[in-house]
């Protein structure tokens, strides 16, 4: 029961930062139906603008953070501009095809800039460990968890309660119709990939925290596991990315802790197959209903 | 109010509207009646700038209205109801009012607006709080007018607003468009429903094939022989 617990909260840490990856995957999708396949590069300059802030210019985890967000939404926004608006009206596979490409600049780009090579994250928290019984939790699991809450409670605030998200979701549901109501649709599809950018920057500077390396190729992975997070919730769903992510975290460490590590790639990517057989729109999704 | 001129629109090689002209002046209801596939809807959505046209002039209050994208159209005082309602399913009903009044910013004109609205259609009150995609039929079409309305628009466009509706709500639409008109709205209706749309407008033109065949007041078209043949059932 311990060993359970401990993996639970072990879990927990780690679906948050694929839970911030699966947003902005989720959101994206919802707004222009795009796989944005180089979203987890974002994330992986996310960690890199973090290890710069901290290393360079000396400042802690909360600047780092901050500052990663700032500039990944700033990428976020540039990258649309430029690599998919000219493409709004080609068909989606162009767009796909498109994505695959800035993917890999991006992390090509990076090679060349920093090299190859893994990089040490610093240690920006006190490796302070707390014990509820037989059960471990550093410091580090704390502050990702609680970021990662934190964040979504900002999210949920601005999709539901502001101008701007609203906005998005109008035109998530039907452009032509948001349009019709003076909704700026270039400029909402903008902020959308800035808040979802923002967000995976927090995942990259979270996870130099949590596995204390980074490396210019770190986003592949974490950021197929979001992409299958964010269906396995139901993509364009913005709590099912949350519940997805967290989800895939904890089954990732479950399999880790009680099978073999060598496996939890392949359970995930077989849940992928489990759902789009058995449920294709995900936990949340619903089966598209419209009315005459 | 609304005068457009020579208009043309295109979709790739399909030549939709063919140099359309037809005015609305102010405080009017002018109807727009013509068979499936006629262009009513494109020329509702080129006149909101969701289409672009090829050539030709809209003008709004005497002023160029062409080269603006839709947004700007709606403050200047454009709204459409458009074909299908296309309500926002997943926010409530009063989340969707809000929508309409996306662009402005008096808190307490968005208010009123919003009782003015619920005064109108006290159904859409009482399901404030429902999402719009569980209204029936005829109650998601009184929530796109409604939408429409809270940006306070001097045109409101409605785009075949009887289409699904059973007979007694169809009547009670239309009499909340004469209402609205009476209340300083002009309006610009199309629909498949001439019967009913002709007995409430001032004036009308019918267009066939993306081209306006014929116009007038709504009594001299509602008796004109064309008219009767092709669409009132002789
Ligand atoms: N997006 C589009 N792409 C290509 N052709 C289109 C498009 N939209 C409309 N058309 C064509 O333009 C013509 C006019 O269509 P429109 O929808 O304006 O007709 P309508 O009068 O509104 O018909 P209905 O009464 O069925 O709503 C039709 O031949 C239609 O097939
Ligand atoms: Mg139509």
């Amino acid at each position: 029961m311990d060993q359970f617990l401990q993996q639970v909260v072990n879990g927990l840490s780690l679906g948050s930062i694929y839970a911030l990856i699966a947003l902005g995957y989720t959101m994206v999708y919802g707004i222009i139906k795009l796989i944005n396949f180089a979203h987890g590069d974002i994330y992986m300059l996310g960690a890199y603008i973090g290890f710069a802030v901290v290393t360079i210019g000396g400042l802690g985890f909360f600047p780092a953070l901050i500052i990663a967000m700032v500039l990944c939404a700033v990428i976020g926004i540039v990258t649309e501009r430029i690599a998919y608006k000219p493409l709004r009206n080609s068909p989606r596979i162009t767009l796909l095809i498109t994505a695959i490409g800035v993917s890999f600049f991006m992390e090509y780009i990076m090679v060349y800039f920093v090299g190859a090579n893994v990089r040490a994250f610093p240690d920006v928290l006190p490796k302070t460990q707390y014990r509820l019984g037989s059960i471990v939790i550093n410091l580090q699991q704390i502050v990702i968890i609680l970021t990662t809450i934190a964040l979504m409670v900002l999210l949920q605030f601005i999709v539901h309660k502001t101008k701007i998200g609203k906005a998005m979701r109008a035109v998530s549901a039907d452009r032509d119709a948001a349009e019709l109501m003076g909704v700026k649709v270039d400029r909402t599809i903008s902020a959308t990939f800035a808040i979802g950018s923002a967000l995976a920057g927090a995942g990259g500077v979270l996870v130099g925290i949590f596995y204390n390396s980074i490396n210019p190729l770190m986003g592949m992975m974490p950021g197929l596991k979001a992409f299958v997070a964010a269906v396995f919730g139901g993509i364009g769903i913005i709590p099912g990315a949350m519940i997805g992510g967290v989800s895939i975290g904890v089954i990732e460490t479950m399999v880790s802790g009680y099978g073999s590590s060598m496996y939890k790639d392949a359970v995930v990517f077989a849940i992928l197959i489990l759902v789009l057989i058995f449920k294709p729109s995900g936990l949340l999704g619903k089966n598209t209903r419209e009315k005459v | 109010m609304l005068e457009i001129k020579n208009l043309n629109l295109h979709y790739g090689v399909i030549h939709a509207l063919k140099d359309i002209s037809l005015t609305v002046n102010d405080g009017e209801i002018v109807t727009l009646i013509g068979a499936n596939g006629a262009g009513k809807t494109s020329t509702l959505r080129t006149i909101s700038g969701l289409e672009k046209a090829t050539s030709g002039e809209i003008l709004l209050d005497g002023e160029s209205i062409m080269h603006m994208p839709a947004p700007k159209r709606v403050s200047m005082g454009i709204s459409q109801v458009p074909e299908g309602r296309r309500i926002f399913p997943d926010m409530s009903v009063f989340e969707n009012l809000e929508m309409g009044a996306y662009l402005r910013n008096d808190k307490d004109g968005i208010k009123a607006d919003m009782e003015m609205v619920f005064g109108r259609f006290p159904i859409l009150g009482m399901r404030k709080k429902q999402l719009a995609g569980t209204l029936s039929g005829g109650e998601q079409q009184m929530l796109a007018m409604g939408r429409a309305l809270m940006s306070r628009p001097k045109i409101l466009l409605l785009d075949e607003p009887s289409m699904g509706l059973a007979p007694i709500l169809v009547q009670e639409i239309f009499n909340i468009i004469k209402v609205i008109n009476a209340t300083g709205t002009t309006i610009l209706l199309v629909e498949q429903n001439a019967n009913m749309a002709l007995s409430i407008a001032d004036r009308g033109y019918v267009i066939e094939t993306g081209s306006i065949v014929l116009s007038g007041t709504g009594q001299e078209l509602a008796q004109s022989p064309e008219v009767r043949k092709a669409y009132l059932g002789g």
